[in-house]
Order: C-alpha cells, then sequence, then structure tokens
C-alpha cells in the first residue's frame, strides 16, 4: 500500500504508512513526527504515532485543512527509514515467577513448552515501542515470538498490579498503574512506566528499544517492586 | 486561606481548564470542557483568561460555601441556583460574600453548566492543564471529581459594573440535535446502504454515556472490516464495534483503538451532544471538512460579534 494522507475529522488527518506494523515502518514514522515536528510547529496541537499511522491534529484557529494537508505532503518527502535511527535501547528488569506472574502456566500450556522456557524466550529478543495509549504510560511493545504468543483472557481481571508484564496476541507490555486488565500476567518490573512526579514521565517512547532481564525476587524487592 | 468549600460534591464536579494538549505521546487525553461554548461564556462574563479554571457542573447536586469576597458566573446547563436560598440568575455575573451559601440544584435543560469565579480557580496544572481526568487520575485537586470538603482556592475580587449575555443570545438544549459528521477514517469500507442508513435514522442517547464516549443505539451499522491496528482517535471520532451501534468519542476518549470509524463529529456539535441526557434523540449530517471549517469561524465571529450587556 502506498502512504496515504486521509481526513479524520475537523481538525484532523491521519496518514497511514502500510497495512502491517513492522520495524521499518515504524522508523518511518518517527521520521515523519520528526519532520512535521520541525515544519509545521505552531500549528500542529498533537501527534498519535501508532502501528502504521500518525494522527496529526491542527489547531483550527492558526490554519486551514488545505495548507495542513499541504504541510503534510511536504512532511512526507524523503522518509528514510535507515537514516532515522532506531531509538534508544532500554532494559527492563523482570521478576519472572509463578508468585509475580500467575499466567505463566497458562502461556508454557498454550506453546506446549516449560515454564522456563517462556522466560528465556520472553527475554532473547529487542521489542520496538509501537505505540503508546489505552492508559497514561502503556507502551505497546512488539512483535512478541509466537512461540509465547496468547489470547487475551476471556473474562478480564478487574485488578492488575503496577507493574506487571503482560502478553496479549503477539504483543506485550508494562502496566504503568494498578487497573483492569485482560492480557497474561508472566512477572512483574520495578520500574515505573509513569510517574508524574518525575522527568521524563516515561522511561521510554515511541520508537525506542527495549530488552527484559530477568532478576530473583530480593533484587526485584531492592529496586522497589512490591508483592 | 481565600476560596470556597465544597459542602456537597454534587454527581460529577471537575475542575476543568481548556484541556490538555501535546500529551498525548506519554497516552494522556485532551479533557476539557464538552460544552466549550458555555464554558467560554462563563469567563468572559467575568472578563477571565480564556483559559481559566472553572468547574463543570454535570447534572447538579453542588453545594459550596465562601471563604472569599467575589463574582461568580453560572453558564450552560439551566438549574435552579440559589446563594442564600434565593434564587440568582445564570448567565449573568452575581456578587459573592464570605459566608455565602451557593447550591446548583438538578439541571431542568441541558446537563453541564460552568461555574466561573472572578480570576478563576488557583489549581495548580499537571501537564500544562488544570483540566480533571478521573480515570487517569490527573487534573483538578487530586485527579479526581470533587469530594465534601475539598477547597477551591481562588483570589479576592469585586465587580463595579455587572454583566449578562441577552436571554435571546442564550441557548436552550432540548432532547434532540442534528449533529454535523465530517466523513473520514474507514468510512469508504461502509457501503451506500450502511452509509445511507446511518445519515438517514435517527438514534437514542442512552444512559451509557460519559466523558469518554456517547454510546448510542439505533440502525445496525456494518462495516466490511474484520480486524485491524489500532491508531489515534481524533476528538467527536465515531466509533462502530461490532455490535454496530455507533459511539461518539468525546474530551476523554483513549488516545489509539482498533475499531472502525465512519467520520468525526465537528466540535460544535459534541458539544450540543453533551448536553442530551439519556433517551434524547439525534441524527447524523455529513458535511465536507472545508465545510466545517467555514462553521467554526462564522461561530467564532458571532461569539465575538455578540457582546455581554449591563446587568
Amino acid at each position: 500500500m502506498a502512504m496515504s494522507i486521509e481526513v479524520a475529522g475537523q481538525d484532523a488527518f491521519i496518514v497511514y504508512f502500510s497495512e502491517q506494523a513492522s520495524p521499518q515502518v515504524s522508523s518511518q514514522i518517527q521520521a515523519a513526527v520528526a519532520n512535521i515536528n520541525a515544519q509545521m510547529a505552531g500549528i500542529i496541537v498533537d501527534m498519535v504515532p501508532s502501528y502504521a499511522s500518525l494522527l496529526v491534529i491542527f489547531d483550527l484557529n492558526k490554519t486551514d485543512p488545505f495548507a495542513v494537508r499541504h504541510g503534510l505532503k511536504q512532511a512526507m518527502v524523503g522518509l528514510d527509514a535507515e537514516s532515522s535511527g532506531s531509538g534508544e535501547l532500554i532494559t527492563l528488569p523482570v521478576y519472572y515467577s509463578e508468585e509475580s506472574g500467575p499466567d505463566l502456566h497458562v502461556i508454557a500450556e498454550c506453546g506446549n513448552i516449560s515454564i522456563d522456557q517462556v522466560i528465556e524466550i520472553h527475554q532473547q529478543q529487542e521489542y520496538r515501542v509501537y505505540a503508546i495509549g489505552f492508559a497514561p504510560g502503556f507502551a505497546f511493545l512488539g512483535q512478541l515470538d509466537e512461540r509465547i504468543a496468547a489470547p487475551r483472557l476471556s473474562t478480564p481481571r478487574e485488578k492488575v498490579p503496577r507493574g506487571a508484564v503482560a502478553i496479549a496476541d503477539r504483543q506485550t507490555a508494562v502496566y504503568p498503574s494498578q487497573s483492569p486488565g485482560g492480557w497474561n500476567l508472566i512477572g512483574l518490573c520495578p520500574t515505573r512506566m509513569f510517574n508524574p512526579e518525575q522527568q521524563p514521565t516515561m522511561p521510554v517512547k515511541v520508537g525506542d528499544r527495549i530488552r527484559f532481564e530477568a532478576i530473583d525476587r530480593h533484587r526485584f524487592l531492592e529496586l522497589g517492586g512490591e508483592l | 486561606m481565600n476560596g470556597f468549600t465544597v459542602k456537597q460534591p454534587g454527581l460529577l464536579t471537575l475542575i476543568q481548564d481548556r484541556g490538555r494538549f501535546g500529551a498525548h505521546n506519554l497516552g494522556l487525553t485532551t479533557s476539557g470542557p464538552l460544552d466549550p461554548l458555555a464554558y467560554d461564556w462563563a469567563n468572559r462574563l467575568l472578563g477571565n483568561d480564556a483559559d481559566a479554571s472553572c468547574l463543570e457542573v454535570s447534572f447538579g447536586g453542588l453545594t459550596l460555601e465562601a471563604e472569599v469576597d467575589t463574582a461568580i458566573a453560572i453558564t450552560g446547563a439551566r438549574k435552579p441556583c440559589k446563594v442564600n436560598n434565593k434564587e440568582i440568575s445564570q448567565w449573568r455575573t452575581n456578587s459573592i460574600k464570605k459566608g455565602d451559601v451557593l447550591e446548583l440544584g438538578f439541571a431542568q435543560d441541558g446537563i453541564r453548566a460552568y461555574l466561573a469565579v472572578a480570576g478563576g480557580f488557583d489549581i495548580d496544572a499537571s501537564f500544562g492543564s488544570s483540566s480533571t481526568v478521573v480515570r487517569e487520575k490527573i487534573g483538578g485537586i487530586h485527579g479526581d471529581k470533587l469530594q465534601a470538603g475539598d477547597f477551591l482556592p481562588c483570589q479576592v475580587n469585586s465587580i463595579n459594573s455587572h454583566l449578562k449575555l441577552e436571554e435571546q443570545h442564550q441557548p436552550s438544549y432540548g432532547n434532540q440535535a442534528t449533529l454535523r459528521v465530517v466523513k473520514g477514517y474507514q468510512q469508504a469500507a461502509f457501503d451506500n446502504v450502511q452509509q445511507w442508513r446511518f445519515f438517514n435514522s435517527s438514534y437514542q442517547v442512552t444512559e451509557r454515556s460519559d466523558r469518554m464516549g456517547f454510546r448510542l443505539e439505533g440502525e445496525v451499522i456494518h462495516s466490511d472490516i474484520v480486524g485491524m491496528l489500532s491508531e489515534g482517535i481524533c476528538h467527536g471520532a465515531i466509533q462502530i464495534p461490532a455490535d454496530g451501534q455507533p459511539i461518539v468519542l468525546m474530551n476523554d476518549r483513549q488516545t489509539i483503538g482498533g475499531y472502525p470509524k465512519i467520520g468525526s463529529v465537528i466540535h460544535l456539535d459534541t458539544a450540543r451532544l453533551s448536553q442530551l441526557a439519556p433517551g434524547s434523540e439525534v441524527r447524523f449530517e455529513a458535511i465536507s471538512q472545508e465545510q466545517a471549517h467555514n462553521l467554526h469561524w462564522l461561530e467564532k465571529s458571532r461569539y465575538q460579534r455578540t457582546k455581554p450587556v449591563k446587568a
């Protein structure tokens, strides 16, 4: 699919980059965000990058849809996925255990592998931050190894603790705060994913690369984790 | 300290300024007044900054006690408003003395009233705005709706000549509205029959409507989409989930979602929708993005030409 700029609403366009998410598409979107910030500052109110699209909201009082469409076309010229860099590499510690990850056995049964293998596979690769949304600080990380992919729970939990490391389909995430949730829980991360009191508020941003690293119970508590 | 003590918080009273912009990258929503026109008038009557912090009083049941001499204005939904048990008028400035008890009863026309105080309430901004989003626990006094015992600080103020908005300019809200829609997003995935149905039937506002989204009930609409990648959601976006019943996404919407959308309701009309009670009837009308832009400027110029008069 060629890139297309579609109307989203009275004050918004959405740019579709591809039909599928991939690290290349994500890099392109990051490059587009940078171009728009550089070329259209002052008339853009907010942007929402996601898997294969970018929502751009403009200020109705400062510009008009013609000018914004034109500006977006210019900003999409020569988007080079290679040169846009690939974000920062961030390592997040995880206490994997049946105590902290009540769905580890579900993932293991689903993939017909052992719990140790689930933990092993989850740490083996680098993930990309494709989108942030759903809740403040909730980062969608992909693509998860198919061997540990599992569907959402049929009945969501009423309470998922802050820091829960979770899996849904081929995505993984760390819950930024206690909330209801339907993802499978495999461990706990002591790093705060969203803290209004700290600067920066989030340790990750869209386009960054994430690695998970197993820690034991003792280290988890030392790092401020709560059970 | 100067300000107001909350005696009874009412069903849903929230501190709101114009909204939170530029924080979607953290997953934070926009928030802000559901009916910006009524919010603007409350501030304008008092000569406040255009983004001063007000109270958005949904439904009603609010009682405040003044611990300050100042002036207020209440706009938006029609509610019985009293100071020390004596009825006062909306859409005008009213003086308040230390010790006065201010009551806002339950709405008789519309849902959301806006209560502004001269100079605005002094509420710390988080992420650039004082607007409260209960779901995110962000903004307001403690990221929550008003609670009994809360204190709303403001400065001492007085007004020499009182102002009002003449009656012929005051909106009435009623129980029906036509919502103008800029078609967009996945609109091409809704075929002609589905679009005809959507734009030619009426929908009812359901009880399951809040600051996040208004759920409507009526003719079922289907798209050809089976599964789609989550993407950014703008203000007013009309999401059609698998049950075919539209949801109009409002100020506290999630910033991303994966349901097909047929387009977005313009801001002027999400404001109208927000004032409709459950059971009200709405219809949709398609307009172009350019027409929507003209409507925005027409309304803006009308607002600027309409001057408050001496009360």
